[in-house]
């Protein structure tokens, strides 16, 4: 018979975030039919007690499973592969799934240095005999298109120079952009030529000057004033305020009701991002991460986001 | 092919040497250094820039820039430029003029390969502290604008892979685009900037094919629309680059007065490329020889250098 604590042992090992694999093992090597048996019917959450006296796995919570094991899998391979081709795989996955996932190519595209970002138009190239571009040009059919289309195609300069009366008037060209589409229900901002050349040709010290500046002239700030539109709203956020970005990340990947697409994003952050500041916002995490993640997964952040990694 | 002609083996201390004996005391030898540098490719010519600076502690482009003067002192600075920066220094005077000249953005970010778009980049940045697109985008309004910045900013797939069903049906797209003369100037950008340069001979070969007119053609319309002229360019550039440089090249002579910059900048930069084969297409347009051509239109130094690097034999 299984005792309560072991039913309670399985019970964790397979809730949160991926798998503690460890107590699995020991649970299963320890186990025979009537103490798997036992368990069964003590984990409710996993097993349904069929019309015809069996238990039976509940397939919704298989289907979640696969996606926790999967996890650690996906860190791995991610992790070692070159970035360059990662990146190229991640904005053709993107693509093809659509436009809620097109969050992604906004997040790659806005958060790699230029010469990274172009290393991953080089990759797109080999891996499938197309530019990025017009793939995406090609395929994007809504609002959003000029938009991904002209951040994938940056190469923004580096240089922290930056002319403060072209960001202020660029701030207030923004503001009219967007203040004149949140009346206009027909045209979003996002495909305004003003807010595009913008935010997709200008360096980062730049806009982050620009997103300042809108500060002084408006109540909100740009984030604040594009709620309505995310993806514009998350181009912003990942090129003038990236902790706020990695932030949410965590945020929303270390709840209990946290998605997969959530969990997804939080193991693309940690696979790619070797920044500075995102070392400080996971520090801030790590107590959620030890009591809401398990297992390989659990080590791997940990390890990788550890301040004194080499 | 190319026209310069230049030895393969050169010693740039030597040839630094005689630069700066060209150039010391009153005066300046121009015969000299046309000898020297107009039979020079660009790894040669870097070599003797540093191996200048390394003997003279001084920069030789400075020090001809202020020797020479003129026509002659410009086509002698951007052919000395390694190609890339050369091609910065190109947009950058393009875009910064009261009316930019958009057909040389257009010739510069598509008549050069992907990879050498980047280099061109890159050395814009360097010279420049500000990315090549965004200071496009700063100098240039609506559609115009549009188009410069995709077309700056592409990074074009450069293999032979092309998709036949992707060619009809865009064919048919800009030939919609174009019928009705009201241009859907979003799909004919999108076409224009990412597609590959095989898979637009496809198109453009699949439009000329089911309308038995080339796309050009077509275009053919009210010269004062500066979108329109900006769009011929890319696509004549896209289409058939020798041809278009060859009509860059007869107008910038038969101008009442010549058009120096055009003429220097077509032939600097396509000396070690193809201007052999367009000087081919010249003839056989203008039944008279470039090298005729320029030398009734220009004078001195100037048209010695350019005949030098059109081919002609010391």
């Amino acid at each position: 018979m299984a005792n309560p604590c072991e039913v309670e042992v399985l019970n964790n090992a397979l809730s949160g975030i991926g798998v503690d694999e460890k107590s699995l093992v020991s649970i299963l090597t320890k186990s025979q039919n009537e103490h798997k048996k036992s368990m069964r019917k003590g984990c409710s959450k996993f097993f349904l007690e069929d019309e015809r006296q069996f238990e039976r796995w509940n397939d919704s919570a298989i289907k979640s499973l696969k996606a926790e094991f999967k996890l650690f899998k996906d860190v791995v391979v991610l992790s070692l592969m070159h970035p360059w081709e990662r990146d190229a795989r991640l904005f053709k996955k993107a693509l093809k799934k659509g436009p809620p996932h097109y969050n992604v190519i906004v997040e790659i595209a806005c958060t790699r240095s230029s010469d990274q970002l172009l290393g991953a138009r080089k990759a797109y190239h080999s891996l499938f005999d197309r530019s990025i571009e017009e793939d995406l040009a090609s395929h994007v059919k809504g609002s959003e298109r000029k938009l991904l289309v002209a951040l994938v195609s940056a190469y923004r300069y580096e240089g922290p120079k930056v002319k403060e009366d072209a960001a202020k008037s660029e701030a207030k060209a923004l503001l009219n952009a967007i203040k004149n589409n949140n009346g206009d229900h027909k045209k979003k901002a996002m495909e305004e030529d003003e807010v595009i050349w913008i935010l997709t040709t200008r360096s980062k010290p730049h806009l982050k000057v620009v997103y300042e500046q809108y500060k002084k002239i408006s109540a909100k700030t740009i984030t604040e004033e594009l709620e309505v539109e995310l993806l514009l709203k998350e181009t912003v956020e990942c090129l003038c305020t990236p902790q706020t970005y990695f932030t949410r990340v965590f945020d929303t990947a270390l709840r209990e009701d946290a998605k997969e697409d959530a969990k997804k994003a939080l193991t693309r952050l940690v696979a790619t991002q070797e920044d500075v500041d995102l070392k400080g916002i996971a520090a801030k995490f790590e107590d959620k991460i030890k009591e809401r993640v398990k297992g390989a997964y659990k080590d791997v952040l940990l390890g990788v986001l550890a301040d004194d990694r080499q | 092919m190319a026209t310069l002609i230049a030895p393969e083996h050169t010693s740039a201390v030597e040839d630094a040497e005689k630069l700066q004996k060209a150039c010391k005391g009153w005066g300046t030898d121009e015969k000299a250094i046309i000898s020297v540098l107009g039979h020079r490719n660009a790894v040669q010519r870097k070599q003797i820039r540093l191996a200048y600076e390394d003997l003279y502690q001084e920069d030789l482009i400075k020090r001809l820039e202020s020797e020479l003067s003129g026509d002659f002192e410009k086509a002698v600075y951007r052919w000395i430029l390694d190609p890339a920066d050369r091609d910065a220094v190109l947009a950058n005077v393009a875009i910064k003029k009261l009316s930019p000249d958009h057909h040389v953005i257009v010739e510069i970010s598509c008549t050069r390969s992907p990879e050498e778009l980047l280099a061109v980049r890159r050395a814009y940045q360097a010279r420049y502290k500000h990315s090549l697109e965004e200071d496009v985008a700063a100098h240039t309004k609506g559609d115009t604008r549009k188009l410069l910045v995709s077309l700056v900013s592409a990074f074009r797939y450069d293999g032979e892979e092309i998709n036949t069903r992707v060619a009809n049906s865009e064919a048919k797209i800009l030939h919609e685009a174009v019928k009705d003369k009201e241009f859907n100037h979003e799909e004919i950008i999108r076409i224009l900037s990412t597609r590959s340069k095989m898979q637009l001979m496809a198109t453009f070969n699949r439009y000329r094919d089911d309308h038995g007119t080339t796309i050009t053609k077509n275009l053919e319309g009210d010269s004062g629309d500066e979108f329109l002229k900006t769009l011929r360019a890319t696509i004549r550039c896209l289409n058939d680059p020798k041809k278009y440089f060859e009509k860059v090249l007869r107008n910038s002579i038969r101008r009442v007065g010549t058009d120096e910059d055009a003429l220097t900048r077509v032939i600097v930069t396509r000396a070690e490329k193809d201007l052999k084969d367009i000087k081919e297409l010249y003839y056989k347009r203008n039944s008279v020889s470039l090298d005729q051509a320029v030398a009734k239109d220009t004078s001195g130094d100037y048209k010695a250098l350019l005949l030098t690097l059109l081919g002609k034999e010391d």
